[in-house]
């Protein structure tokens, strides 16, 4: 069992997509789509360098939230809709190969990345990675997709600190 | 960017819903799914309100997403797609009312994935450099060396090297004789040079914004990119091609003290073609003349100086034999240009597909080919070379499939790819058929005492 409640978490680990909404520099909200990742702990994302700005974006403000809206993109017998609240951190480090610690987490939602994997040579800068680290503080969960209803809270920051 | 008009009407059909995302008053973001719909008349985006403590202040600015997938079970997915906007949200009868003020967006049907991250490019280079900074040390993409290498050079496309120097042998094989360890040497030597002017028109077109302003690169066209990614410095790559070059010239001038100076008329030809097919003053590729230059350099020189090394004399037959490959590897490149023309003429590349409109460009890549497998027919049949080599007339239909495709995806960068591809073996299997003529001749010479006309 994780930190977050079950229905949360079957949703991170079926969800093909999410939407991870950073805080630029004006206060702005900019929202990505990306591949929810999970541990039972903490949410990791990965993200090209070509696409960085969103990294920049998260280590001058941490503060992130991660929806899972699209009902096509998870695979669950009762569908609902979540939204986490959190703290990111970016691991780039080793943009080489330190995201290679999520891949087997990336396989099972795209196994198709070990084809792409193999073309690296082909695509040399999407394979050089950072990895985004969510340690999630408040989840909002909307059964059955509905958030023309309230939904249930849950705070779960204080249990990772 | 301001919202496009039609962008925005077109989302119910292809959005299923839309997300909220706007920051809450402890200052994290909050996003939030719900349904939609588009008032196209009056340019704004009608959104179902949302309930509980979590809500959008009133007249907040947010930004609204929409993203769509197409999950692919056992793969991962496709139609990946998304529109995202930005402007002032505000309460109404029926919902929320956004106004969109700004747009990005991206759709994979409409720009290609790997068009997308080359965009991405100056970006990436950017974040390195700031990683740098933080780090304290220079952070730079890598590739495995033997994978670099491959890139670097553009190692397979040796074939348009090995293809003439096998049959300059090959034809020497015939009409005097043999030798191993030359072959090998002359193999060795032809592959620097051609690995030279690789890496060196690497150095000139990256140098010129060629490459960088190509952003639909191909594993066939648009550069190795090694500097542009960040892979490779500038001065890496002209040491690489300076390398090979000396090595090249090196080996030709070895051999031209070997088995005769009159080799340095083709070797100084084919430096002078490899070395200028970029490099100023002459750029021949600049000039329109980079099919000529692989035409000559690619064909009649270095079928020439293979028969040169092995024969120690110059003769009609190899220059004969060589110019159907000659013409068959200039069309390599010149259907290698077709995607790549508007970074060519935006750098000043005056390439054949530059100059001429697409019907020009497919009706001399066809006319071209009929030339190559016209004189291959004539050659053989007038026994200016050996008569099996007509067995090289089974590749041309290779030739069709590439016909085909400039005149249906000639600006579609990727749906080409596999026309490029087809070009390539069109050069290579009509190369390995005029040798594998020559060595059925050889065969038959050796096999029989009076072989029949049809076999030498």
């Amino acid at each position: 069992m994780g930190v977050l409640p079950q229905p949360v978490e079957a949703l991170l680990e079926t969800a093909l997509v999410s939407e991870l909404t950073v805080v630029d520099p004006s206060g702005r909200p900019v929202t990505h789509p990306l591949i929810p990742l999970y541990d039972g702990e903490v949410i990791y994302l990965t993200s090209s360098i070509l696409f960085s700005k969103k990294l920049e974006h998260i280590k001058a403000n941490p503060k992130v939230s991660l929806s899972i809206s699209d009902p096509v993109a998870v695979k669950i017998d009762r569908f609902a809709r979540a939204t986490i609240q959190g703290d990111a951190t970016v691991d780039d480090s080793d943009l080489h190969s330190g995201w290679e610690r999520v891949l087997p987490l990336w396989r099972k939602k795209e196994p198709a990345i070990d084809m792409f994997l193999g073309k690296r040579v082909a695509l040399p800068l999407f394979f050089e990675r950072g990895v985004i680290e969510i340690r999630p503080r408040r989840a909002f969960l909307w059964e059955d997709g509905r958030t023309d209803r309230p939904p249930q809270v849950f705070e779960v920051a204080r249990a990772l600190a | 960017m301001k919202p496009n008009p039609d962008l925005i009407g077109g989302l119910e059909e292809r959005f299923a819903h839309a997300v909220i995302a706007y920051v809450d008053e402890d200052g994290y973001p909050m996003s939030i799914a719900t349904e939609f719909r588009v008032d196209a008349d009056r340019g704004v985006v009608v959104l179902q309100a949302v309930a509980g403590e979590a809500q959008p202040r009133a007249d907040e600015r947010v930004n609204v997403v929409f993203s769509h997938i197409r999950p692919q079970p056992g793969i991962g997915y496709d139609e990946r797609r998304y529109v995202s906007l930005w402007g002032p949200l505000r309460r109404a009868e029926e919902g929320l009312e956004f106004t969109p003020e700004r747009q990005q967006h991206w759709d994979e049907q409409e720009m290609t994935f790997f068009e997308y991250s080359e965009r991405g490019v100056p970006q990436a280079l950017r974040y390195l450099e700031r990683v740098s900074a933080e780090q304290g040390r220079e952070v730079r993409p890598k590739l495995p060396f033997g994978w670099l290498f491959l890139r670097t050079t553009r190692l397979p496309f040796l074939t348009a090297t090995f293809v003439p120097v096998l049959l300059g042998i090959a034809v020497a094989a015939w009409t005097n004789g043999f030798n191993w360890w030359l072959a090998l040497i002359t193999l060795i030597g032809g592959a620097c040079i051609h690995l030279g002017l690789n890496v060196a028109n690497d150095v000139f077109d990256t140098a010129s914004g060629a490459d960088a302003a190509n952003m639909n690169p191909t594993q066939f066209s648009g550069g190795s990119r090694v500097v542009l990614y960040g892979l490779l410095s500038l001065r890496e790559l002209a040491l690489l091609s300076l390398g090979f070059y000396a090595v090249g010239i090196a080996i030709g001038i070895g051999l031209a003290a070997a088995r005769g100076w009159d080799l340095l008329w083709v070797g100084v030809a084919g430096a002078l073609v490899s070395v200028f097919y970029t490099a100023p003053p002459l750029k021949l590729v600049h000039r329109g003349l980079g099919d000529i230059a692989v035409f000559l350099g690619f064909g009649p020189i270095m079928v020439l100086g293979a028969y040169f090394v092995q024969a120690q004399e110059y003769d009609l037959e190899p220059l004969l034999a060589s110019i159907p490959v000659g013409i068959l590897i200039a069309l390599v490149l010149y259907v290698n240009e077709v995607p790549d023309r508007p970074a060519d003429a935006a750098a000043g590349k005056r390439t054949l597909p530059v100059r001429f409109s697409k019907d020009v460009v497919v009706n001399l890549y066809a006319a071209a080919v009929a030339l190559a497998f016209g004189l291959i027919v004539v050659f053989a049949v007038a026994g200016w070379i050996v008569r099996p080599a007509i067995i090289a007339l089974a590749a041309a239909p290779l030739s069709l499939p590439v016909y085909r495709a400039l005149k249906e995806w000639y600006d579609q960068p990727y749906a080409l790819m596999p026309a490029m591809a087809k070009n390539i073996q069109l050069h290579l299997a009509t190369g390995v058929l005029l040798i594998l003529g020559y060595v059925i001749a050889i065969v038959a010479d050796a096999a029989m005492e009076d072989p029949p006309f049809f076999l030498t």
